[in-house]
């Protein structure tokens, strides 16, 4: 059974440590908020200027002045600040967030990241996926494991123009877990989803990565 | 002293535009634009425009609606993607489109504003953004260089002005607009209320009256919600 989307987000928010300033990107990312454990204290930031977010608002308290970096509407905390987007990316690229969630197209063995454009079809920009994934201390990426036609987004190199070169150090997908003690290393299987066998995750991933000894 | 609160947008805007002109407009997404000066520019005719924006608009509000009238040749922006029309001009080449990371034009247009032609960020090293740029390398990474941003007009909207051209932002509305009013030529800045000189405690001031020319009281004030999130009401 691969895990599922909620399941995957899950397992993003077991990443965050208690004091974290986050960055989530848009679509799966998001969830994350949902999952973070009791007990850990974390600070979500959106680089259009927002430090500390809250939920959605109720609908009679929707604020248009008051949007993350998706441009949903959501609400203040008490700890809340607001400041310029060029403040916002001097702590993005100024390396004081701990740790930024992120969709992607695919990601390559050595840690490159695609998740911006498909050439030849209409490209909506990078947004501000190029800076955090440059400045962000932690880069944690969510994917399904294989495209829809079942090609593999796990690649030896990416096929598409890049967001960031050797910018991923947690990889996890609806079949696996990766990780890499460090920007110079290969990505290390964690865990495999539950039913998914090591023959079947290799069979369906181009990328080499390390199967510790000791994995079970 | 010199009168910096003019009339209306007509007034404000008037000997400032020409057509081929670069202009820089506050805003991410459709939250903080200066929608008053925007109508204006659009009701003015003037063509042939570069923008420097975060966004452009959706296809009826906001930049959008200079793209729709034909009014624009080039953007610089990060992000694109909530805009029928300008994705039509752009596939047909009728419009130029400059990507530049989000952080990346925060600092190109806060550089240009602060005299500053150029700097190095790791952000886009060794990516399509790179293409065409010095690389150098800083600590073991590798960097790209980038250059300011300057336009010959920056419209900026904020929610409080005094009559020296003073600013406060609200919330996230304040987003790109402190920048942007330091890079142009002339700055013209609409807000939803204009207060006495005195009003705003100095230490609360966002944006000092030295980077605006000219002020106005912001007529149009729509600020619409482009996703409207709600939590679920438990009964």
């Amino acid at each position: 059974m691969p895990w599922t989307r909620e399941e995957l987000a899950a397992r993003a928010a077991a990443e965050l440590k208690d004091g974290y300033y986050v960055n989530l990107g848009i679509g799966i990312p998001t969830l994350v908020a949902n999952y973070i454990a009791p007990g850990v204290d974390v600070t979500l930031q959106s680089e259009n200027g927002m430090l500390g977010l809250g939920p959605f608002p109720a609908a009679d308290a929707v604020d248009a002045d008051i949007i993350n970096a998706g441009k949903q509407t959501i609400t203040e905390l008490d700890r809340t600040s607001y400041f310029s987007s060029s403040d916002s990316f001097a702590m993005i690229r100024g390396g004081h967030i701990n740790l930024s969630v992120l969709g992607a197209m695919e990601v390559a063995e050595n840690g490159d990241l695609a998740n911006w454009m498909v050439p030849g079809r209409m490209v909506k920009g990078p947004g501000g996926a190029m800076d955090l994934v440059s400045g962000v201390r932690r880069i944690i990426v969510l994917m399904d494991h294989c495209a829809k036609d079942g090609s593999p987004k796990f690649r030896k190199a990416c096929t598409l123009p890049l967001t960031g070169a050797d910018v991923v150090d947690v990889l996890i997908t609806d079949l696996a877990q990766f990780e890499r003690p460090d920007r110079e290393s290969p990505f290390h299987l964690v865990e495999l989803a539950p039913g998914v066998t090591l023959e079947h995750l290799k069979s369906v991933t181009e990328a080499h990565f390390i199967v510790p000894e000791n994995f079970k | 002293m010199a009168n910096k609160l003019y009339d209306d947008g007509p007034t404000a805007l008037a000997g400032l535009l020409f057509d081929g002109m670069t202009i820089a407009s506050g805003g991410f997404g459709l939250c903080g634009i200066p929608e008053t000066l925007i109508d204006e520019i659009n009701r003015s005719g003037v063509r042939e425009l570069t923008l420097i924006s975060n966004n452009a608009g959706v296809d009826d509000f906001g930049l959008g609606i200079l793209l729709k009238a034909r009014q624009v040749r080039k953007m610089i922006s990060s992000y694109v993607g909530e805009n029928k029309e300008f994705e039509r001009q752009f596939l047909s080449g009728e419009l130029e489109l400059e990507f530049t990371p989000q952080g990346t034009l925060a600092e190109r247009i806060r550089a240009g504003g602060a005299g500053i032609p150029a700097f190095y960020t790791a952000t886009g090293a060794r990516t399509m953004v790179a293409e065409g740029k010095e690389e150098r390398m800083f600590d073991g990474r590798p960097h790209i260089m980038e250059t300011g941003l300057r336009a010959d007009l920056a419209i900026v909207k904020a929610w409080k002005g005094d009559t020296h051209g003073n600013l406060v932002f609200r919330k996230s509305a304040r987003n790109f607009n402190p920048m942007v009013a330091t890079c142009g030529k002339v700055t013209v800045a609409e807000v939803e209320e204009i207060v006495p000189v005195g009003s705003f405690d100095p230490d609360q001031i966002h944006t000092p009256g030295i980077f605006v020319d000219r002020l106005i009281l912001a007529t149009h004030n729509e600020k619409r919600i482009e996703k409207r999130t709600v939590r679920e009401e438990t009964a």
